[in-house]
């Protein structure tokens, strides 16, 4: 049965692995995935512990319905504290690692401890083995993806390793499959690394037994043709996330040079979408999924020719483009294939660039500091200095520690020049005009975050009755509004759970697209896979539940209203360009308050922000409870 | 007549034609019980499907030594399991890997067309496998290959 899969407790300082099975109850109030990794967090890392102490878990889950046949499900979940903000890392990854490990008979890993040397896991058939890693530690991560297929000799085995940033910590390393596929964010290949685990490889024979294989079958294409019958998924077919740079930087929502504007306007033009598809070998998806949005590429000529890559996505459009003042898109395939072989969030790591390049400006880091100068637009720096991070050499090895520590270390009000919330750097959006994204990346459980409630569809200002209908409440159809959006927020925050919890893809969801499946359609989709049974407020529920879950993991370990805001600079600075209705706004701080209490009493929590008695109690959520089995 | 026409150029490695293959055929999603096979390396840039392109001489029904494999209405070359003995003379003999074992029955397994309406090609978006009458393939293998030389002119690649 898709029920039938197991969780493996595994201890790496005693070398020891206990496997159960998954009570059926655990499922009816986590479904699995997101929802029931944080099940295990919540109840066994207390708030002493620190990211990279082995009393830390590193906790990878399947979705329910990961490794099926639509709706994108190669979808894996990794969740652990994170060292980026002291609560919760987590970050789901495309490719097709879940299914794999899927079908070698786990849905979850629960990995405490520290190896004494570096080792690697390989799952298969219901078994857990740990393999001595020494070989593999210092490989980059295609590197190390290739010597373990090699090894275990059999060409279907998948793997999620760290590379060298994972090995070094550095806050926010990453795990990697495939070519491009990242755990990215939460930095939660530093906490792999500080296991001394190197790789998780996995291969099975194990069946996924489905309910009703009848139904489904005929139930799964209907959906996924539901999904290419959209404007969204056939753009996205073509041209990949590239497509909302164009959206972006016409509109005047990116960030540019760090945050100090809001788009490059017609400078930024070489980075248009288009551009990217003469680049192109053919297009390539994660398992399941029938949208392909990426690209595989391929640099012809100039400097970095023979570069054969996938993506880049939209993120490292920023990093490595606007966010630097670099629009070529040689170097942004270029700068993301180092990205995806070192093992590091080029998310994250293009916001601490960007950083320092503006402390550079400023004055506030010298080219004594540096070693060189940092320049806007220079490749070169940028490169160089990303290395450096990843290698933690000279001031590297101080960005290597994110936001927080290192703006302390510089001082000189370097602080307000750091985009980021609960020390996790933004997407390179720029939330200043979109009050919901403000939220959104605000209240985030992992921190600043487009992947956790962004109401996408608030931009396309859908008229009011149709979202009534899609909310169930009364929602603002304006974009530029406060009102009603803290509930909006909500409604998505609720949503993406479900949509982690199950491992569907969010590409093939509600985010960008009114009319892709979701809860209405998820119901028969369980029903015809698992047998159960769940109505649209009992998913909703457990997606209440289970974002609780992750607040008060959050809340247990120090944070609160305080860590609710946006970056301070989107309320101090309006947008210097961009079209009439981006330029000049910013937020507005009392607005934002009234916003914010509308989204806590939506959720049910005080005026702090803390869940309440009665909130939890209808939620079932106790104080934690230590479950890590016994492990002699 | 009916033939596959398959364009590696097109497949994107999601490999739902094998999670949909095992569950028509098993009625469980196990990609590697599949009849379809994407041989696929995102490392070094490879998808590449192979199935049963159930020839007009097959070799896998000129070595079978107890004659278990015969056509069907659809054109099908089918396994008898009344007689086949598991011998896997035709996975051997096989030139393009068509015939394979079920690595957890046991079972000598080939694609058997799905009773006329294959669900691998139903299930591929890209339409990187399709089923089409002869005439048709005809036209779409021309057509695939000068798109693919189209392709190489236009990144200035030829």
């Amino acid at each position: 049965m898709v029920l039938n899969r197991k969780v493996a407790f595994i201890d790496l300082s005693k070398g020891k692995v206990v496997t159960r099975d998954i009570p059926l109850e655990l499922r009816k109030k986590h479904l699995g995935g997101r929802g029931l990794n944080w099940y295990y967090i919540y109840n066994n890392v207390s708030p002493d512990v620190k990211p990279f102490d082995p009393e830390n878990l590193f906790v990878v889950g399947a979705g329910l319905l990961t490794g099926m046949p639509m709706l994108g499900t190669g979808r894996t979940q990794i969740s652990t504290k994170s060292p980026m903000t002291n609560g919760v890392g987590d970050a789901n990854m495309g490719g097709a690692f879940g299914p794999e490990m899927r079908y070698s008979g786990f849905d979850h890993l629960v990995i405490r401890g520290r190896a004494e040397k570096p080792v690697y896991l390989f799952l298969s058939d219901g078994e857990v083995e740990i393999r001595d890693a020494k070989h593999l530690w210092g490989l980059d991560t295609h590197e190390t993806q290739r010597a373990i297929k090699e090894e275990i000799g059999d060409e279907r085995v998948e793997s999620m390793v760290i590379g060298k940033a994972g090995e070094k910590r550095v806050y926010f390393a990453n795990v990697m499959n495939g070519n491009k596929n990242a755990g990215g964010r939460g930095g939660t290949g530093a906490v792999m690394g500080s296991k001394n685990l190197k790789a998780i490889a996995c291969r099975g024979l194990i069946d996924l037994e489905v309910s009703d294989p009848e139904k489904f079958m005929e139930y799964a294409l209907q959906m996924n043709e539901q999904v290419l019958s959209t404007k969204w998924a056939k753009t996205l077919s073509r041209l990949g996330t590239p497509l909302l740079y164009d959206v972006s930087y016409t509109t005047g929502f990116i960030g540019t040079k760090n945050w100090q504007y809001n788009t490059p306007g017609s400078e930024g033009e070489p980075l248009e979408a288009e551009n990217l598809q003469k680049y192109m070998i053919k297009h390539v998806a994660c398992m399941g999924c029938s949208v392909h949005c990426r690209h595989r590429v391929k640099i012809d000529r100039g400097k970095y020719a023979g570069v054969v890559a996938e993506g880049p996505e939209y993120t490292m459009m920023g990093s490595f483009g606007t966010l630097v003042g670099c629009y070529d898109w040689d170097f942004v395939i270029k700068g993301n294939d180092e990205c995806n072989k070192w093992g590091i969030d080029n998310l994250s790591l293009g916001a601490v660039i960007s950083w320092a390049f503006e402390l550079y400006q400023r004055e506030i880091l010298t080219e004594k500091d540096v070693g060189f100068r940092l320049q806007w637009g220079d490749q070169d720096a940028v490169l160089e200095l990303a290395r450096m991070i990843v290698n933690r050499e000279g001031i590297g090895d101080i960005l290597a520690n994110g936001f927080i520590e290192a703006s302390k270390k510089f001082g000189e009000g370097s602080e307000y020049y750091a985009i980021h919330v609960k020390g996790h750097p933004d997407l390179h959006t720029d939330e200043r005009g979109v009050p919901s994204f403000a939220l959104g990346i605000a209240t985030s459980t992992r921190g600043a975050d487009h992947l956790r409630s962004r109401p996408a569809i608030d931009l396309f200002q859908l008229p009011e009755d149709f979202l009534e209908k899609l909310i169930g409440y009364k929602i603002k159809s304006d974009f530029t509004a406060y009102e009603t959006k803290g509930i909006l927020v909500w409604w998505f925050e609720l949503y993406f759970n479900i949509v982690d919890s199950l491992g569907v893809c969010k590409f093939q969801s509600t985010f960008n697209c009114p009319h892709c499946p979701q809860y209405d359609e998820y119901i028969p989709l369980l029903k015809y896979t698992t047998g159960m049974k769940f109505s649209k407020e009992e998913l909703m529920q457990i997606g209440e539940r289970n974002y609780t879950m992750e607040r008060m993991f959050n809340i247990l370990n120090g944070m609160g209203k305080k860590d609710d805001y946006p970056p301070a600079r989107f309320f101090e600075e309006a947008n210097p360009r961009g079209l009439p209705f981006m330029k000049g706004r910013k937020l507005d701080r009392e607005k934002y308050e009234e916003m914010l209490a509308e989204y806590y009493r939506q959720h049910g929590w005080n005026d702090d922000g803390i869940p309440t008695d009665e909130t939890l109690s209808k939620l079932e959520i106790g104080m934690p409870e230590k479950n890590f089995p016994e492990v002699e | 007549m009916k033939t596959f026409v398959i364009d590696p150029d097109k497949c994107t490695g999601c490999r739902d034609c094998e999670m949909v293959c095992s569950l028509y055929h098993e009625k469980v999603v196990n990609p590697s019980r599949s009849r379809i096979t994407i041989i696929r390396d995102p490392l070094d840039g490879i998808e590449l499907p192979i199935i049963c392109m159930q020839c007009d001489e097959p070799v896998c029904v000129l070595v079978c030594p107890v004659n278990a494999i015969y056509e069907n209405e659809h054109g099908a070359k089918i396994i008898d399991y009344t007689k086949c003995m598991g011998c896997r003379t035709c996975v051997i003999s096989c030139p393009i890997g068509g015939a394979l074992i079920d690595p957890v029955s046991g079972k000598t397994i080939k694609c058997d067309l799905c009773d006329g309406e294959p669900r691998c090609v139903k299930f591929c978006s890209t339409k990187a496998i399709e089923y089409l009458d002869v005439s048709i393939a005809n036209q779409r293998i021309k057509r695939n290959t000068i798109e693919r030389y189209l392709r190489a002119l236009k990144s200035g690649r030829v």
